[in-house]
């Protein structure tokens, strides 16, 4: 095979070698979270090339987008990163307040970061969870998705749905919390802290198998990372403790305290499959250590009508706007560009953190064993409907 | 670094291929020459004061109502050590649309480029492997195009039945296109 072909990652049947072998991967595998599939060239158990294939879930959220008015986007937002959808319609209602000027009150700023920390415990419960099922351990998953159930139980009573909210809305949130939220709030807390996240750390994280089965596997040097555009917990794996929540904070997030953890390579490189799971679990300790302020804030709060800064009617002036947040797998940034004269947007754009982690799959998979392709995939956390949206 | 410092910088490097500097708008961009975009980003990413090292969004936008006619491709692009960021703008004609690519400079951009290509049809001159991304491979049409009407047929199968024919199927009709070829089982067909 030429070189250049090689380069190129493209390949036909007649340039493979003969131990060569083209095997597909999916898009029906249970590791691939969700329809990906991944042609893999393969010499024995090395992956010499792979090439993702993706699209399987597109139903064009953007031209949707472009049919319907202001609100009316926040259900399709939802549907994009459904493991994660109060962080996918908070970053729609900041870009769409942003193109407007609207400041919103600071309980419903109060309320967002609870919604959006509880968000990221139960999306980093998913990812971890299923990290460790895709390479065979299998009990945690349970005892972290028992955990999750306890957050989907808070929304379900706060707005009714269990998945996909439409909660965030532009200006306000459609209910207030529940009487007794707080309360509850602390409960799961309380059960979190001391039971299910050190259970985390001494069944999965620490465990001796889970090591040497993800350090040193798929390390992303953090040049390669930025290059390929990598966010969240992904990029922090490969070192720079770069936070949209610390760097550029939106709805308060300023006001707590907070670490930003980064990967530490303690059992191989820096940004390995380890670091980014690291990453992961620690952050699900500091968004307890935000909502347990968080809570503290709300409960001295006076209630207020969480609609009360909603426009009756949201047809924005000739503009565009830019706006990106800390979703759990990275950030999520929507680009809105305003004609000013119907009630659509013009055209809306979504910078998806899962398709720039897809992206960078072909550089970091290249020599690796087939077996790893499965720790790599997981580790990068992606969620194939918000990659096709 | 502020937007029209940035501006300043990059004006004072590529002088009249920067062609635009929109100063009012809430973020400030910059239109440059189609030409010119992979060498300021390349310029961009390597000067250490504006050290851009990172293409945050590449998002495509169809103006068929503006004279010219004309595509526009967005770079929204920040700096990770400095914190700031500037928005680049090419325009190019919606006919035949082609702009280089910036893959070499920002690796992220191979998927960006491709899914611009995918929905708006827009060329991107260098680029390693531009393919659709997100649409199977034998569609035909971009969607995102302000013009695209959807389509009846595709691949032979009548994706978009009226009414009518739905009507006419349930009836125990043979139309003889794509979902409608089988009779419903649970239907009594007349005549059989």
């Amino acid at each position: 095979m030429s070189t250049q072909l090689q380069e190129q990652y493209g390949w036909r049947i007649e340039d493979l070698d003969t131990d060569e072998m083209i095997l597909n991967m999916g898009p029906q595998h249970p590791s691939t979270h969700g329809v990906l599939r991944i042609e893999l060239r393969t010499d024995g158990e090395v992956v010499r090339a792979a090439r993702p294939h993706i699209g399987y879930l597109h139903r064009c959220f953007e031209k949707h987008a472009e049919n319907v008015d202001y609100p009316g986007v926040i259900p399709y937002t939802d549907r994009m990163d459904y493991v994660a959808s109060m962080g996918n319609s908070l970053g729609y209602a900041l870009a769409v307040e942003k193109l407007m000027g609207i400041e919103v009150t600071p309980y419903v700023q109060t309320i967002r970061v609870i919604m959006a920390e509880l968000q990221r415990i139960a999306s980093h419960c998913i990812a971890v969870g299923t990290y460790g099922m895709d390479i065979g351990a299998f009990t945690p998953f349970l005892h972290l998705l028992r955990d999750r159930e306890t957050i989907l139980d808070l929304f379900e009573w706060t707005c009714g749905a269990r998945l996909l909210y439409n909660y965030n809305w532009v200006g306000g949130l459609s209910h207030d919390v529940p009487e007794g939220f707080v309360r509850a709030g602390r409960q799961f807390l309380r059960e979190f802290d001391r039971v299910t996240w050190p259970e985390l750390m001494d069944l999965l994280i620490g465990n001796k198998i889970f090591i040497k089965r993800t350090a040193g596997v798929g390390v992303c040097p953090p040049e390669l990372a930025i290059s390929y555009d990598l966010t969240g917990p992904n990029l922090r794996g490969s070192g720079p403790a770069r936070d949209l929540r610390k760097d550029v904070p939106y709805s308060g997030y300023e006001n707590y305290e907070f670490e930003v953890p980064v990967g530490k390579g303690q059992f191989g490189p820096v940004g390995s499959c380890f670091d980014r799971n690291w990453v992961r679990a620690i952050e699900m300790k500091e968004s307890a250590k935000i909502l347990h302020q968080a809570l503290d804030r709300l409960e001295k709060m006076e209630r207020a009508d969480v609609r009360e800064k909603v426009p009756k009617r949201i047809k924005p002036a000739k503009g565009e706007v830019y706006a990106r947040s800390e979703a759990p797998r990275g950030q999520l940034g929507y680009y809105i560009v305003a004609d000013g004269a119907g009630i659509n947007p013009y055209r809306v754009k979504v910078k998806s953190p899962c398709f720039t982690a897809m992206s960078i799959f072909h550089v970091l998979s290249r020599g690796m064993m087939i077996a790893d392709i499965i720790a790599l995939i997981g580790s990068l956390d992606v969620v194939l409907g918000e990659i096709d949206r | 670094m502020d937007a029209p410092a940035l501006h300043e910088r990059i004006k004072e490097q590529f002088g009249d291929r920067v062609l635009h500097f929109e100063a009012g708008a809430a973020q400030p961009w910059l239109v440059v020459a189609t030409d010119a975009i992979a060498e300021v980003c390349a310029f961009a990413k390597a000067t250490p004061e504006l050290a851009l090292d990172n293409l945050m969004c590449l998002s495509a936008v169809d103006y068929p109502k503006e004279t010219p006619p004309r595509m526009e491709v967005v770079y929204h692009l920040y700096s990770y050590t400095h914190f700031h960021s500037i928005v680049l703008k090419v325009h190019t004609p919606r006919e035949d649309a082609h702009v280089p690519t910036v893959e070499g400079t920002y690796g992220v951009a191979n998927w960006h480029e491709r899914e611009a290509y995918d929905l708006f049809g827009i060329a991107f001159d260098g680029h390693s492997d531009l393919r659709r991304i997100l649409l199977p491979d034998d569609w035909i049409g971009h969607p995102l195009r302000k013009d695209w009407v959807d389509p009846d047929f595709y691949n032979g199968m009548h994706v978009k039945p009226t009414q009518q024919m739905a009507d006419r199927s349930m009836a125990g009709e043979k139309l003889g296109v794509g979902p409608f070829d089988v009779t419903p089982p649970n239907r009594h067909v007349p005549g059989e």
